[in-house]
């Protein structure tokens, strides 16, 4: 019974572990820390050779307006960036650092007109982000986690990283992206998962 | 790729415990009534949340056991020392408890019954769960579909399900099992006794390598080590679908 607030259901004899307010206010709702860094794919791990990778920015037409092989792009200026990554599987993880080139320098020059891009990788994964959540310091190509070169279990040679949404946005094994005028899903938001996926609004599932 | 059709939003339910069964000494078998469930497929989880009495929460996810078409919606839970979901599942719940859950979840892992393609499906440890629901929706539907099931256990008594997929292989239908032990045996123990390696998965795998859809849950490193090997053996990348649990995340709480 509730007198208009709502009711919260309690379970019976459980106490969960101890209350860890070491995240303070950056564990968003439904997330539990972690300290090592879960491993979670939809299918095998890819062999990919640098000398066959490249990265490259589509036109709305699917057309190529820029395209960098591995060489072309590890000269790019990188940074060093440390973010909290939330899963939608539940983990998060603070304070990881990662080396990237900004999705701002890979850019640059781009005509922005459109307001969606779909990320491909290796494979046939793919993942919808509108272009104001991958521009503005807010997305990188990174290469690198914790200062060695990214493990091809964590997404190696390069992954996508946009650390305020759900990590399945972080697409492993990227090889670019192309705009679109209108919005569509990508892979794992075709399967029941949110379009956009932000921890703190807790978006994990469609409709969320 | 299925799916694209409109989903609803997934909303919390009351799910009640009707029944606990022991299934080894560190994992159980939870029987759900959900209210209004809206029905799963095989290779699908569901997220479930507890509440304490000071009002903190915790959710994990669980993959579901049961066929779509059995009555209760059933659950195993391997019990983890640290865990935090875990060890109210397997030794507090009780019949008559309740808690909320929320799905099913996860569209991609899961096997059509209408294609007709033999199945292989590979195990470790708890990865074996989701595969049951599979092996159940065959042997409920009948479909007479090939399937093969590669289940790798630390010992004996840790191989959930062992009387079912024994009685499932002795029906002679096309469900075939065949379990390994990488710990200990016993005497008179007439299974492989070593890791998942490239002959064994060679041995198991049907000669339709193009077409059979391969489904391989377990820990990271085991299905790391397994998926790189079916792809080597031929299999198609993208036939070959994976679930994985690392040490402190991922679908099971481990």
């Amino acid at each position: 019974m509730t007198s208009g607030g709502t009711l919260r259901r309690i379970t019976r004899g459980f106490t969960g572990r101890p209350r860890d307010r070491s995240a303070g206010d950056r564990l968003p709702p439904g997330q539990y820390l972690v300290n090592d860094f879960p491993v979670l794919s939809a299918g095998s791990t890819p062999k990919i050779s640098p000398e066959g990778w490249d990265f490259r920015v589509l036109g709305v037409d699917g057309k190529t307006l820029a395209r960098w092989n591995w060489e072309q792009f590890r000269a790019l200026p990188a940074e060093t960036t440390t973010c909290d990554i939330h899963c939608v599987t539940k983990w998060s993880k603070l304070d990881m650092t990662w080396q990237g080139v900004s999705l701002d320098v890979l850019l640059e020059g781009v005509n922005l007109d459109a307001a969606y891009a779909m990320v491909f990788s290796e494979g046939d994964y793919t993942t919808n982000l509108p272009v104001a959540d991958i521009t503005g310091g807010k997305a990188w190509i990174a290469t690198g986690y914790d200062g060695h070169d990214l493990e091809p279990e964590h997404g190696g040679p390069a992954r996508m990283l946009v650390p305020h949404l759900y990590f399945w946005k972080s697409a492993k094994w990227v090889r670019g992206l192309r705009f679109l005028e209108q919005d569509e899903p990508g892979f794992w938001e075709s399967l029941g998962y949110n379009n956009y996926g932000d921890p703190w609004r807790e978006q994990r599932y469609s409709g969320d | 790729m299925a799916g694209t059709a409109l989903l609803g939003r997934l909303s919390w339910r009351v799910a009640t415990v009707s029944d606990v069964v022991p299934e080894t000494a560190r994992a159980a078998t939870l029987l759900l009534e959900v209210e209004d469930w809206p029905g799963h497929r095989p290779g699908q989880h569901v997220d479930i949340r507890l509440t304490a009495e000071d009002g903190y929460q915790a959710e994990r996810s669980y993959s579901i056991a049961s066929a779509p078409d059995d009555r209760a919606l059933a659950l195993t839970v391997e019990r983890i020392d640290d865990g935090e979901l875990s060890p109210w599942l397997t030794e507090v719940a009780s019949p008559g408890d309740s808690f909320e859950i929320r799905g099913p979840v996860g569209g991609y892992f899961v096997w059509d019954a209408a294609d007709s393609a033999p199945v292989l499906l590979v195990g470790g440890g708890s990865g074996v769960v989701p595969l049951m629901s599979m092996a159940r929706h065959r042997a409920r539907r009948e479909t007479g579909t090939r399937m093969r099931l590669l289940y790798s256990a630390r010992s004996e008594e840790d191989l959930l399900y062992r009387d079912e997929l024994d009685e499932m292989a002795a029906a002679n239908d096309g469900f075939e099992v065949v379990y390994t032990l990488t710990r200990s045996s016993h005497d008179g123990w007439s299974g492989l006794q070593r890791r998942v390696d490239a002959q064994m998965l060679s041995d198991v795998s049907f000669p339709e390598r193009q077409s059979s859809p391969v489904f391989v849950c377990g820990p990271t490193p085991f299905v790391e080590a397994v998926s790189k090997n079916l792809v080597l053996l031929g299999h198609l990348p993208r036939r070959v679908k994976t679930e994985r649990f690392g040490p402190s995340g991922g679908v099971h709480d481990i």
